[in-house]
């Protein structure tokens, strides 16, 4: 007998786990499978914890605010820690060019509504306290983003959803997209077949050798980006720190320390690199090094425990596909996140559950067009991505 | 209070310059350079601190700079305590809350260009292995760098102050495990080739092949052609109630403290493992005037050498087979433990319940390989060897003979042509093998004049004594050398049999013609004891430690080629003259238990993972939940996310998804991330710096 659901979901990611938990506390029977061995274990736990509604694309400031309302309410709801810091977002601007793209941008920010100022050197130093202050022009501050633990969330949706029935198989690959008369008839995977009219493509950096599966072409490619933790040490600061010098090797530099005392760090790298290889490079740890040493010297005193490579799903213009497959009835998929996953999952999660159920979107539909599957995908990357 | 050793049998005091420094406030001395867990040692102090979680106290555990338990604050700084030497006027503070990082000034910003090393070959791990590779390599003139993380080159064998098993001519059978290391690092000296760096710490192989190590707080790359992995093993961790107390930590973490830094770390210690390992853990203990309470084994008999179990048994040391540990207990430290007889099924018998007093108790229940590096490397694909410990568990002796094969395959797949000898591969299969049978020992007719009793009854691989015997006297049925050796023939009494053996398993016995004369018999003694000199009494042992009669002590014989043994010469009764083994130098009130009342084995709020203070029951709970991946309780228990990486608690919890009635095919593995230890931030800030 072929398993009934009323929702198939590939992939028990930063997108496919709040799905299943939104999914399933409106009553839907929902199918999880995944190929790991459990939760979270592609590019979840790589992520480093940031979450801010201070984009520049209003789709995904709607998106992110969204999914800012689930974290920063999770513990005053639900009673579990996810270590939702609220320390804001802090641009330091150290050369006259970021001063002047951070303040362009300040502007169309503030125009969506978004609670971001410009601060002084003096004031930057309250929020992060021993920044480096040689050359800080001063920089922007967004006090109501935060950061949470991936793992630590992830957990949380996970036993949410399957406390309203989710099911969840982990270990088993999807071999074939069954489909009959042009709709979603349900998923073989390398044990057993499982039927449902709708299935959801939550399938992260392999989203588009699913998509294939159902000749899809899905315009997501992985590249990948370094990260580590420290030791724990007393909390200091709780900002999360995105340094946009460009020095060699490196685009941008992100740092934030965790409740746990911890200090997370993470590089974007100045040249692509594509494909799925995670092994740590050699490179990573003396820039890394360089780059926190440098923004909070005193930083130079801690230990570091540990690094590792994730990857970012990227889409060609650096927006994410949140869209209904037009070709094949009840196709669909929440994917290229773009390194932003875990941050916009929930918020995508419940724009993908509005679709699937046709309940009144979250999401104006003009905003949504963003997101499409359908878009040119030529509009250049956003500033600050 | 000061328990630096300055008097031992075997190892000599080293003369060192002492300095002072702080802790909490007091002014402490220490030797300069030795390490502050040392230095803390020396003073009495074996708490450093208490975990930021749950404040429970913290102290020594790997002694190994692994696992980072023993953190203080140094200067401000956290430090790994037995890795960080002792500067003059150092203030050292325990580690109480997370530690506030100073305030420094700016330094430069541009990224750093990382220095590379090139070469043939890279060697990970000075120990009998990596040393005996590298001088195969250093033979045919290959470019070799060795690192390792300690002050000197020998691993483990600087620790190891017995004398080595096996043969003479293959392995250095009969010299001491510090002195073969001095041999191989004379050896390694007459290589041009073969460069070695110390107290460098391999940390990572990375997505490019290159390895990163950490020396001087500074890191460098290593761009080797191959690689050799021989960084030996690390002890297996063991949990019950109280194992996290300063005063639990592995044997080697012991012999670490004892043979290297030269302190006194404990003054009654009781072991629980009755491997070799434990076993040798206690001789070294009974050589530096620690009481040895007990030995607990799990097993109905001992899984090390008998010999080495007979050694500390004669001296006074009961061993407990078919016992586990129930729990330890005491405040900030070790008090006490309390230990149980087992049934078929391991578990405790009712009634058999028995507590000692004790400060340390050494956990020796086995080792396991430390593959980290092995594991990344192979991720990458590269072309790899392991030797040694690292590849499997066995002694030190196999690790050479592993250290020399591997080499050789390097060789060849660095195209050069060279042979292996078939014999490297059969003493390699034979030095690791287990011990063998066990037979009854047979005493010799009624002998006039000089005699060996020979009490090596179990088969091992060792024959030093055959070698010695000027007489050809001692010879091994067969020939083999795990055989059990036989005297028959003629004896001078020359001595140089006792004085070899490496299990201290031979007494000579001289029977006068005189029937009613007593009998004279020589024993082997590497203890300090003030009360063994001539004109003493000594209580007599026989093999299995029981007493057999006073011995009036005539002699004690020390000379130069007795390689810092010593001979006793006693008169003692003659119908009791062969069933003397030798002296107990602990009275059997030092080590008797008390009776203990019933309690529970390890129960769910043991910890088991050190690091994030995870408790059994909420790992137990996951696993019945349904958890099946070590990453997910990784991910949100914290286990293995701490400073050790996962290295003590893996096996522990492994146990417990086997209690919990999962086939570990069925639970995912952690996943292996670089680094493989802590390391300062600022060894990465590389000074040379580009553009």
């Amino acid at each position: 007998m072929t398993p009934i659901f009323d929702v198939i979901i590939v992939g028990a990611g930063s997108v496919g786990v709040p799905l299943s938990m939104v999914l399933s506390m409106r009553n839907i029977r929902v199918l999880v499978i995944e190929r790991g061995h459990s939760i979270g274990q592609g590019q979840n736990k790589t992520a480093i914890g940031g979450i801010r509604a201070t984009h520049s694309v209003p789709a995904k400031i709607k998106t992110s605010q969204i999914s800012l309302n689930i974290f920063s309410t999770w513990q005053a709801d639900y009673g579990e820690d996810i270590h939702w810091q609220k320390g804001g977002y802090c641009f330091p601007a150290y050369t006259s060019e970021t001063e002047s793209n951070l303040k362009g941008l300040l502007k169309v920010q503030k125009s969506y509504g978004l609670n971001i100022d410009w601060l002084g050197s003096k004031e930057l130093k309250n929020i992060v306290p021993g920044i480096n202050t040689d050359g800080l022009l001063g920089g922007t501050f967004s006090p109501d983003d935060g950061t949470a633990s991936p793992l630590m969330s992830i957990n949380a949706f996970y036993n949410m959803a399957r406390k309203y029935g989710a099911i969840f198989k982990f270990n088993e690959r999807i071999e074939k997209i069954i489909m009959r008369n042009g709709c979603i008839y349900g998923v073989k995977t390398n044990k057993q077949e499982y039927a449902a009219p709708v299935l959801a493509n939550c399938a992260g950096a392999y989203a588009r050798e699913l998509g294939k599966l159902a000749e899809i072409n899905v315009p997501v490619f992985p590249e990948s980006h370094e990260a580590g933790v420290t030791e724990p040490v007393q909390p200091f600061f709780k900002a999360m720190v995105v340094d946009l010098r460009k020095t060699l090797g490196v685009e941008n530099f992100y740092f934030y320390q965790n409740s746990g005392g911890h200090i997370i760090f993470c590089l974007t790298p100045e040249n692509t690199i594509s494909g799925t290889n995670t092994i740590s490079t050699s490179e990573f740890l003396p820039i890394a090094a360089q780059r926190l040493a440098g923004t909070v010297p005193r930083l130079r005193n801690v230990k570091i425990r540990r690094i590792w490579r994730g990857l970012y799903p990227m889409t060609p213009d650096g927006m994410p596909i949140i869209d209904r497959v037009r070709e094949i009835k009840g196709l669909y998929m929440a994917v290229g996140m773009c390194g932003q996953g875990f941050m916009l999952g929930p918020g995508a999660a419940m724009i993908l559950a509005d679709m699937i159920m046709q309940s009144p979107p979250s999401l104006e539909p003009k905003l949504l067009e963003s997101f499409s599957l359908y878009r040119s995908f030529e509009s250049a990357f956003e500033k600050l991505k | 209070m000061n328990r630096h050793i300055t008097n031992h049998p075997i190892l000599q005091a080293p003369q060192k310059e002492k300095i002072s420094f702080v802790f909490n406030g007091s002014a402490l001395s220490a030797f300069k350079n030795e390490m502050l867990s040392a230095a803390l040692f020396a003073n009495g102090i074996q708490t450093f601190g208490h975990h930021h979680a749950d404040n429970s106290p913290q102290g020594i555990f790997c002694a190994n700079g692994q696992c980072s338990q023993c953190t203080v604050v140094a200067d401000n700084i956290p430090v790994k305590a037995c890795m960080t030497p002792v500067t003059e006027g150092i203030k050292v503070f325990s580690y109480e809350k997370l530690p506030d990082l100073p305030d420094v000034s700016a330094s430069p910003l541009p990224a750093g260009k990382t220095k590379t090393i090139e070469t043939d070959v890279l060697i990970i791990g000075a120990g009998p292995a990596g040393l005996s590779a590298a001088i195969e390599l250093g033979r045919e003139n290959i470019s070799v760098l060795i690192v390792d993380d300690k002050s000197e080159p020998g691993g483990k064998l600087v620790l190891q102050t017995h004398a080595f098993f096996g043969s003479i001519e293959h392995c250095h059978a009969g010299t001491r495990g510090i002195d073969i290391a001095k041999k191989l690092s004379s050896e390694l000296e007459k290589h041009p080739s073969i460069k070695i760096m110390l107290e460098t710490t391999a940390v990572g192989v990375f997505l490019d092949g290159k390895t990163g190590i950490v020396n001087d707080n500074k890191f460098t790359l290593v761009n080797p052609k191959k690689i050799l992995i021989a960084c030996g093993a690390r002890e297996k961790a063991l949990a019950f109630p109280g194992w996290d107390l300063p005063g639990v930590y592995g044997a080697g973490a012991f012999q670490t403290l004892l043979n290297r830094d030269m302190v006194k770390p404990s003054e009654k210690l009781f072991i629980i493992g009755g491997g070799n390992v434990g076993l040798i853990a206690g001789y070294h203990a009974l050589q530096a005037g620690i009481t040895v309470v007990g030995i607990a084994e799990a097993l109905s008999s001992v899984g090390g050498y008998k010999v080495h179990a007979d050694k500390i048994k004669r001296l006074g040391v009961p061993i407990y087979t078919s016992h586990t540990v129930i729990a330890v207990e005491g405040k900030n430290s070790v008090e006490s433990i309390t230990i149980a007889e087992i049934d078929k099924e391991f578990a405790p018998k009712p009634g058999t319940y028995k507590s000692f007093s004790i400060d340390t108790v050494l956990v020796a229940i086995g080792l396991n390989p430390v593959n980290e590096l092995l594991t990344q490397a192979r991720s990458i694909g590269l072309d790899v060897f392991c030797a040694g410990d690292a590849a499997e568990i066995a002694e030190a002796s196999a690790a050479m003979f592993s250290g020399k094969i591997e080499g050789s395959k390097i060789i060849r797949a660095l195209k050069k042509s060279v042979s292996i000898p078939e014999e490297w591969m059969s003493n390699l299969s034979i030095l690791k093998s287990k011990p063998g049978k066990t037979k009854e020992l047979e005493l010799p007719e009624k002998y006039t004049g000089f005699f060996p009793i020979i009490r090596c009854v179990q088969e091992i691989p060792c024959n030093p004594c055959v070698a010695v015997c000027p007489n050809k006297s001692i010879t091994i049925p067969g020939n083999v050398i795990t055989g059990c050796p036989v005297f028959s023939g003629r004896c001078d009494g020359c001595t140089k049999c006792a004085a070899i053996c490496p299990g201290l398993a031979i007494t000579l016995v001289k029977n006068p013609e005189k029937q009613d004369e007593p009998a004279k018999v020589i024993v082997p003694f590497e203890i300090l004891d003030g009360s063994i000199a001539p004109g003493n009494e000594a209580d007599c042992t026989d093999m299995d430690g029981i007493f057999i009669c006073k011995g009036k002590i005539e002699k004690v014989i020390s000379r130069k080629n007795l390689n810092r043994r010593l001979l006793i010469q006693m008169s003692v009764p003659r119908d009791k003259a062969m069933q003397v083994a030798g002296i107990r130098v602990q009275p059997l009130e030092l080590t008797a238990p008390y009776l203990k009342e019933e309690s529970s084995g390890i129960t769910d709020e043991t910890i088991i993972c050190r690091c994030e203070r995870v408790s059994a029951g909420k790992i137990r709970r996951q696993i019945q939940d349904g958890l099946r991946d070590m990453n997910q309780l990784k991910a949100f228990m914290r286990c293995g996310m701490g400073a050790c990486g996962g290295k003590t608690c893996q096996q522990l919890i492994y146990k417990l998804f086997r209690e919990e009635g999962v086939d570990l095919k069925y639970a995912a593995d952690f996943t292996n991330r670089p680094l493989v230890s802590e390391v300062p931030l600022s060894a990465f800030l590389t000074t040379d710096l580009a553009d």
